[in-house]
C-alpha cells in the first residue's frame, strides 16, 4: 500500500474531498466513490471515450487519469450538463434524431460534443466526425450522432442569436 | 485494470523533481500527460513505484518564436500546438502532424515532451523532430545539455536521455520551404503503419535541400539522409521520386506485426513517402 493522498475536486459544481490511493483512476472515483455513474467504462484502455468528462475545459478520458492528477480541478460529467427536467439542447437533439440506441456511449458522446460546440459553434459534418473521433459507438453507425450534433448546433446558435 | 501501487509526487520546481529522481533511481519516473505511461501502468507493462507528476513544474509550457529558431516547452500539448496560430504560420508541419496523432481527448493531454521522451517507435513526434533537425534540452543533477534529435534514439524505449534527466524543451530551426506530414493508419487514433515527414526547398524549379524522416518502420525513427540527397539538384521528377524511395527503403527495417508483414510495410512506406514529397514540393 502506498500513502493515501488528500484530494479535492469540484464535480458538477460541488466540492468533493476524500483520501485516495494514488493509483485510483478518476473513472472509479466518479462511479464508485461519488456514485456519479453517467461516465461509463467501455474499453478501459483509452480508446472508446465512454468515460469522457470535461476537466478544466478539456475533454478527457477519465480512465486514463488518476484522481490525484485532477486535484483542484473542475470536472463536469453528463450529470452536470443536463437532467430529465432540464435537458441540454444536445440531449434533446440526441433524443429527437435517434442519436442513440443502447445509450452506452451517449454520456461520453454528449459530454465531448458540448466541448466541440464550444470550440466550433457551427461545425461541418467533417468537423464533427473529426472532433468526435475519440468516441466510439457500437450501435448507431454514427450517422444519427452527426445529425443530432448538427441539430443541436443549429438550435443553440438560433437561441444565442435570439438572446442577443 | 488497476496499476500497481505507487507513491505520487507533485513537486513545484525542477530541483525537487531531480532530487526525487536521484533518490529513487530506476524506481522513479516523471509523468507529463500520462497518455502513454498510464496505459502501460494499467497493463502492468510499466512498473513505477515513484511517480513524479510534472504538471506543477513551471517554465515548460511556453512556445517562443524567434528570428531563427522556435523553442517549445516539453509540457506543451498536441492541442496547444494545433491551436497556436503563429506557430502554424512559421512551422505548419507541426500542426499537420499533431492533427494526425490519436484523437481529440488524447491530444488535450499528450505533450510534445512525453511523445519525444517515450521512445516508442510508433510515436509521431520523434521522426518529425529528426526531419526538422530539432535539438532536445535535458536537465539533470549535473546541469543542462543539448542532444540533437538525430542522435537521440538508440532502440525502442532507449534514448540518449539518462534516467535522472528530464526533457525541458525542444529547439527547432525555423523550417524553410514546403512541408508534408503523411501518415497511413488503420483507423483514426491509430499509430502509423508508416509515416513520412518531409521539408523541402525549391529554388527556381530545382530542389536545393530536402529532409526526410520515417516513423514506425524500425525500432527507432529513421532520418534518411540518402533519401533527401536523392532529391537535391533535381526537379523532383518521377526519376528523383523513385531514387528517394529506393534510398529510404534501404534505411528502414520494418518488422512484421499486427499492422502487416514486412513486404506490405515497405510498400506502404514507399507510397507514403512519394505522396509526402509530392505534397511538400507542391507547397515549396
Ligand atoms: C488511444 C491513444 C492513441 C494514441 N495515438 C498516438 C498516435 O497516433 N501517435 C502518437 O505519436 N502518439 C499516440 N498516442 C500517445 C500520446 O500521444 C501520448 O500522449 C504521448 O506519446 C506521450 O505524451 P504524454 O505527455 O502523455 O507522456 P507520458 O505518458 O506522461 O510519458 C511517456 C513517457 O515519457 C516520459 N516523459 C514524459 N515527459 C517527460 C519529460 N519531460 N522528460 C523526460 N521524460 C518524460 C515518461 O516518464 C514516460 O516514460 C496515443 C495514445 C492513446 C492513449
Ligand atoms: S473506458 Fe475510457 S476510453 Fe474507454
Ligand atoms: S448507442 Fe450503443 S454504443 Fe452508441
Amino acid at each position: 500500500m502506498s500513502k493515501k493522498k488528500h484530494v479535492t475536486l469540484n464535480v458538477n459544481g460541488k466540492t468533493e474531498e476524500f483520501l485516495a490511493e494514488p493509483r485510483e483512476l478518476l473513472i472509479y472515483t466518479l462511479r464508485e466513490r461519488l456514485n456519479i455513474t453517467g461516465p461509463h467504462i467501455g474499453c478501459e484502455t483509452s480508446h472508446c471515450g465512454a468515460c469522457t468528462v470535461t476537466i478544466d475545459g478539456k475533454s478527457v478520458k477519465s480512465c486514463t487519469m488518476f484522481a490525484v492528477q485532477a486535484e483542484g480541478a473542475e470536472i463536469t460529467t453528463i450529470e452536470g450538463i443536463g437532467g430529465p427536467d432540464n435537458l441540454h439542447p444536445l440531449q434533446e437533439a440526441f433524443k429527437e434524431h435517434h442519436g442513440l440506441q443502447c445509450g452506452y456511449c451517449t454520456p461520453g458522446m454528449i459530454t465531448r460534443a458540448t466541448k466541440l460546440l464550444e470550440e466550433i459553434p457551427n461545425p461541418t459534418e467533417a468537423e464533427i466526425r473529426f472532433g468526435m473521433a475519440g468516441n466510439l459507438c457500437r450501435c448507431t453507425g454514427y450517422q444519427n450522432i452527426v445529425k443530432s450534433i448538427q441539430a443541436a448546433a443549429a438550435q443553440m446558435s438560433a437561441a444565442k442569436e435570439a438572446a442577443e | 485494470m488497476i496499476p500497481a501501487a505507487f507513491e505520487y509526487y507533485r513537486p513545484k520546481d525542477m530541483d525537487k523533481v531531480l532530487s526525487i529522481l536521484e533518490e529513487h533511481g530506476d524506481d522513479a519516473r516523471v509523468m507529463a500527460g500520462g497518455h502513454s505511461l498510464i496505459p502501460m501502468m494499467k497493463l502492468r507493462m510499466a512498473d513505477v513505484p515513484h511517480l513524479i507528476d510534472l504538471q506543477d513544474v513551471g517554465g515548460m509550457s511556453e512556445i517562443e518564436i524567434g528570428a531563427d529558431t522556435i523553442k517549445i516547452g516539453a509540457l506543451v500539448t498536441q492541442s496547444d500546438i494545433i491551436d497556436h496560430a503563429a506557430l502554424a504560420d512559421v512551422a505548419p508541419i507541426l500542426r499537420e502532424a499533431s492533427l494526425q496523432i490519436a484523437d481529440p481527448q488524447v491530444r488535450y493531454m499528450g505533450t510534445l515532451g512525453g511523445n519525444i521522451a517515450n521512445g516508442d517507435p510508433g510515436n509521431d513526434m520523434p521522426g518529425l523532430m529528426q526531419c526538422l533537425d530539432a535539438t532536445f534540452t535535458v536537465v539533470g543533477q549535473d546541469g543542462e545539455r543539448a542532444i540533437p534529435a538525430r542522435d537521440f534514439y538508440e532502440a525502442a524505449y532507449v534514448t540518449a536521455r539518462e534516467d535522472g534527466e528530464v526533457l525541458t524543451a525542444v529547439t527547432i530551426p525555423r523550417p524553410k520551404g514546403g512541408h508534408a506530414y503523411e501518415k497511413q493508419k488503420r483507423k483514426i487514433g491509430d499509430y502509423a503503419t508508416a509515416a513520412a515527414s518531409v521539408q523541402i526547398v525549391n529554388d527556381g524549379g530545382k530542389c536545393v535541400s530536402a529532409a526526410i524522416a520515417m516513423t514506425n518502420l524500425s525500432d527507432t525513427p529513421v532520418f534518411s539522409k540518402t533519401a533527401g540527397d536523392a532529391l537535391v539538384g533535381t526537379s523532383v521528377d518521377d526519376a528523383a521520386l523513385k531514387a528517394a524511395v529506393a534510398a529510404m527503403l534501404g534505411d528502414i527495417d520494418p518488422t512484421e506485426d499486427n499492422r502487416g508483414p514486412v513486404a506490405f510495410k515497405n510498400h506502404v512506406a514507399g507510397v507514403i513517402l512519394r505522396r509526402a514529397i509530392a505534397r511538400a514540393w507542391s507547397r515549396a
